[in-house]
């Protein structure tokens, strides 16, 4: 069981006393606990089972301007007693920071709503066998697969966020998580591809038979590719991909990165630099959204922020010590954005297949090629060859590059959107990149 | 031992419980072992010319596992308690209830030791290294009017294991580590470009950092920045690549390193795993995976299953020798561990992992090598890489390139990424440099979300044919 309110809370504040006592003029503490059940299965077969009960505080202390921080597993008293004498020990020794501070008073969130992230429901790892039986048999179809694993897990979490101005809150989470990965082999190729699903809620998780399903026949599908030339052609990305450009343009207007200036959108705000039609939001009140919340990590409270409107970049993502070096109010966002999305577009998914006589669906991306600084980007990439709105043929060992500065300003979204992750996207086409192959 | 931690001195639960647990818990299985971790570290950060971060953590706790012929059962814990250990161990028995096993008792013994039992943290003062990372500061901005951003970082860690089999059978570790990177952003005419260099490894601060030779850390990220400022578009398709000796080994560990680990040849998932014995590489390419070269970021004393470590062949001569082993793969593959079982801490189950990973010198020079290239490129600084180890396509993605144009290294070309197939990259190799290098000391490698410090090394290499992810056609 997941420790209660009552236990956290009272670590929390044995801490904010110590420290004080110490001689810490400020101070901040997380303390969580989180216990996560896992059934792994092979080829039809139980392979692994694993649970992680895992505890963790955090402690941030402040004399004046001079900060430092402290973070432990062990919340014996014994042990805390230590670490927050070294604490106010190591901020002594610290030289000052003007920015250093907690958030201003009048924006930490006043009220805690209930978004419905905690599903009490306990899935016995019997259960978790059955739902992987289910999903492996389903994906087991086919001769050509010639390895299954998928895995089930449970995760439960409560935590507290306290600190001397007094704010004092958590609240408990859940997630239900099956994911499966698949290989299939052929004569000329052996290729490997996955699905996932992960929802607060188990009931809402994605059928099992489903999700062995698909994640067969996105594999299968993969077999033998082939390379093919290097040129300049128009990229649709599968949404699993396009969510990834989304967050590296969240790194990108980080109050960190833009205050440090090291961000290839610094001095862009009121500045077009999508295309017109693109919207980008950041909406921490879903209810059961996968990246909800009441307050970020300094209990600041978070309101949606309408990031991107018709091209147009709005608002940088601002946490209290950026904020101050900026010159601008936190607006919740320590630690990062919640559920981060694009709008839909305006076009079906087919539509945009058809867009374009020839174009390549990226169906999976691997290396860092990200380059925020500069807005480069390039990365090697899996997917297929789109004629005439039909997919041809798989590709792979091709590479796909171009600067976000341009890339940016050619998106096209479909009206797919869902909300599979924390942060999505629609099927998204960016004209003017160059792939790499032969 | 003196210096050990005593993992059981502040819990209600005695050694010789412990034991029996774990003996009771094992005694139908095949492996397994309560492994205990206690952790401290610490960083500090230096940012935009000021200490931004000084944290310290220490993290405790112990991870308990039993195998039965190819099941795992795994249970961890921060709290090292009577009740939390048969807690684990009712969780073990429930998951492997209806199976039979005989232990494996077998450990290799070995007395060697490749770094001494210090913890770096407490060898310097806070305020002496706030004192260097700000001479760092100063020395860059001094040198340099188009810097616009220093950052610099030291970490530093101490980590005791011990590992308790069936029948009370003890093995333990101190392993410290540390690392000190820099990295620096420049911007010249509207143009911004970074630079980042580090090093690191088993040993105190104090080596790294005597006689002001953390400036020759500084050097090196200005000068990858510099060279970068002045960069052009790199070219895209097929061509001819030089590889510099040192850090772009991470080729070897993408390109070959992952996909000779036992679990995924075991699996038969890796593009490798129906090639033992058979000509992966070209003649004259070796390729080895050691762990026991004395204070290196990726060597061992014991890996985290108490296996001593040693110098594994994986390719000689081009010939695929030997896949890297923790107990579990090797006992299904009917062979021994080759002490590579490792995980990123108690929270994780043990995987087959790299240690040092290095491709050992062959007899022809750089010089050489780019005289013999018409139209390519000269890699010499790389951001990290990654592999899909069941097609075998890699990526590297380079940091520091320049053309060659008809055997003259040419313009730097921007950072790009470069595509591979792992089986057949080998055998692209026509050259091997008499100048193999160590890498300066800061991998991490990533495997299942499991983060371990690793090393590479190779000479200079020269490979036909790879594709270079640029933007001009």
């Amino acid at each position: 069981m997941v420790k209660d309110q009552e236990f956290l809370e009272k670590k929390a504040s044995y801490c904010l006393g110590l420290a004080k006592k110490l001689g810490a003029t400020e101070s901040s503490v997380i303390v969580n606990n989180s216990v996560s059940e896992t059934v792994n299965f092979r080829n039809k077969k139980l392979d692994e089972s694993n649970r992680s009960d895992d505890l963790g505080i955090s402690i941030t202390t402040y004399i004046g301007k001079k900060k430092s921080s402290i973070s432990s597993s062990n919340l014996l008293d014994d042990n805390l007693n230590i670490l927050i004498e070294k604490c106010v020990e190591a901020t002594k020794n610290t030289p000052e920071d003007e920015f250093n501070s907690l958030p201003d008073k009048d924006l930490l969130a006043k009220e805690v709503k209930d978004l419905s992230l905690y599903d009490d429901t306990h899935i016995e790892n019997d259960q978790k066998i059955d739902y992987l039986k289910k999903l492996e048999l389903a994906a087991s179809n086919d001769k050509k697969i010639v390895n299954t694993e998928s895995s089930f897990t449970q995760n439960k979490s409560n935590f507290i966020l306290a600190n001397t101005e007094g704010f004092c809150a958590g609240y408990k989470t859940s997630s239900f998580t099956a994911s499966s990965v698949i290989v299939a082999k052929d004569e000329k190729s052996m290729e490997r591809d996955y699905e996932y699903s992960s929802k607060c809620f188990f009931k809402d998780l994605d059928d099992a038979g489903e999700l062995g399903k698909q994640a067969a026949d996105q594999t299968i599908r993969k077999l033998s590719p082939k390379k093919i030339g290097s040129e300049k052609i128009a990229i649709i990305f599968d949404k699993r991909i396009a969510k990834g450009i989304l967050n590296t343009f969240a790194s990108a207007i980080s109050s960190s990165a833009i205050s440090r200036g090291t961000s290839f959108l610094k001095d862009k705000v009121n500045q077009k630099i999508f295309s017109d039609s693109i919207n980008v939001l950041d909406k921490p009140d879903i209810i059961k959204g996968l990246g909800s919340r009441n307050f970020d990590k300094e209990g600041v409270k978070t309101d949606t922020l309408k990031l991107v409107e018709q091209g147009v970049l709005k608002h940088y993502l601002i946490d209290t010590y950026n904020g101050k070096k900026l010159n601008l109010k936190s607006n919740g966002r320590f630690g990062g954005t919640s559920n981060l999305y694009f709008e839909n577009g305006n076009i079906s998914f087919k539509d945009l297949l058809n867009s374009k006589s020839k174009s390549l669906y990226i169906t999976e991306t691997i290396g860092h090629g990200s380059n925020i600084v500069t807005g480069d980007y390039s990365v090697g990439a899996t997917g297929f060859l789109v004629e005439n709105g039909e997919f041809k043929y798989p590709i792979n060992e091709i590479t796909i590059a171009g600067n976000f500065k341009d890339m940016f300003q050619h998106i096209t979204l479909a009206n797919d959107l869902e909300f599979k992750y924390a942060t999505n996207s629609p099927t998204m086409m960016i004209e003017g990149m160059v792939v790499a192959g032969k | 031992m003196l210096s050990m931690n005593n993992f059981f001195e502040k819990s209600d639960i005695s050694r010789s419980e412990a034991e029996n647990i774990v003996s009771d818990t094992l005694s139908k299985c095949d492996d397994g072992e309560l492994y205990l971790e206690n952790t401290k570290s610490e960083t500090l950060l230096l940012d935009d010319n000021k200490i931004k971060n000084s944290s310290y953590n220490s993290d405790l706790g112990f991870g308990f596992r039993a195998i039965s012929d190819e099941i795992v059962a795994y249970s961890h814990s921060n709290e090292i308690s009577k009740n939390s250990l048969r807690q684990s161990s009712e969780n073990l028995k429930s998951t492997l209830k209806s199976v039979k096993g005989t232990y494996n008792h077998e450990i290799p013994k070995s007395n060697k030791k490749y770094y001494d039992n210090i913890n770096p943290i407490e060898q310097k003062s806070l305020n002496e290294k706030i004192k260097i990372l700000n001479e760092v500061n100063n020395y860059l901005r001094s040198k340099d009017n188009n810097i616009k951003q220093v950052t610099a970082n030291f970490l530093g860690e101490q980590k005791s294991v011990e590992i308790i089999r069936s029948g009370g059978e003890s093995l333990t570790d101190v392993r410290p580590l540390i690392r000190f990177n820099v990295s620096v952003m420049l911007e010249k005419n509207g143009r911004k470009e970074s630079g980042v260099y580090g090093v690191g490894g088993r040993q105190s601060y104090d080596f790294y950092l005597k006689d002001e030779n953390w400036k020759s850390v500084c050097d090196e990220a200005l000068r990858i920045a510099s060279v970068n400022l002045e960069s052009k578009p790199a070219p895209a398709g097929e061509m001819k690549v030089v590889l510099g000796p040192g850090w772009p080994a991470i080729l070897i560990h993408e390109a070959v390193g992952h996909g000779l680990e036992g679990d995924f040849n075991r699996k038969k998932t890796s593009a490798f795993h129906n090639l033992m014995g058979q000509k992966v590489a070209s003649e004259g390419v070796t390729i080895v995976d050691d762990g026991t070269i004395d204070n290196r970021r990726g060597s061992l004393t014991i890996d985290d299953e108490g296996t001593p470590t040693e110098k594994t062949v994986l390719i000689e001569n081009g010939i695929l020798k030997n896949f890297m082993q923790d107990r579990l793969n090797a006992r299904l593959m009917k062979t021994r561990s080759t002490g590579s079982g490792r995980r990123e801490n108690y929270r994780h189950i043990v995987l087959p992992r790299m240690r040092n990973t290095m491709m050992l010198s062959g007899n022809q020079t750089q010089d050489e090598m780019i005289k013999a290239v018409d139209k390519g490129i000269f890699a010499v600084s790389f951001g990290g890489g990654q592999v899909d180890i069941t097609s075998g396509k890699f990526v590297f993605n380079c940091t520091e390139a320049y053309e060659i144009v008809n055997g003259k290294i040419g313009s730097p070309i921007k950072g790009a990424t470069l595509i591979g197939d792992g089986p057949s990259s080998l055998k692209e190799v026509s050259m091997v440099g008499n100048d193999m290098m160590m890498d300066p000391g800061i991998g991490t490698c990533g495997k299942a979300g499991q983060g371990v410090p690793v090393g590479v090394a190779q000479p200079s290499i020269l490979i036909n044919k790879m594709t270079v992810g640029g933007t001009k056609l």
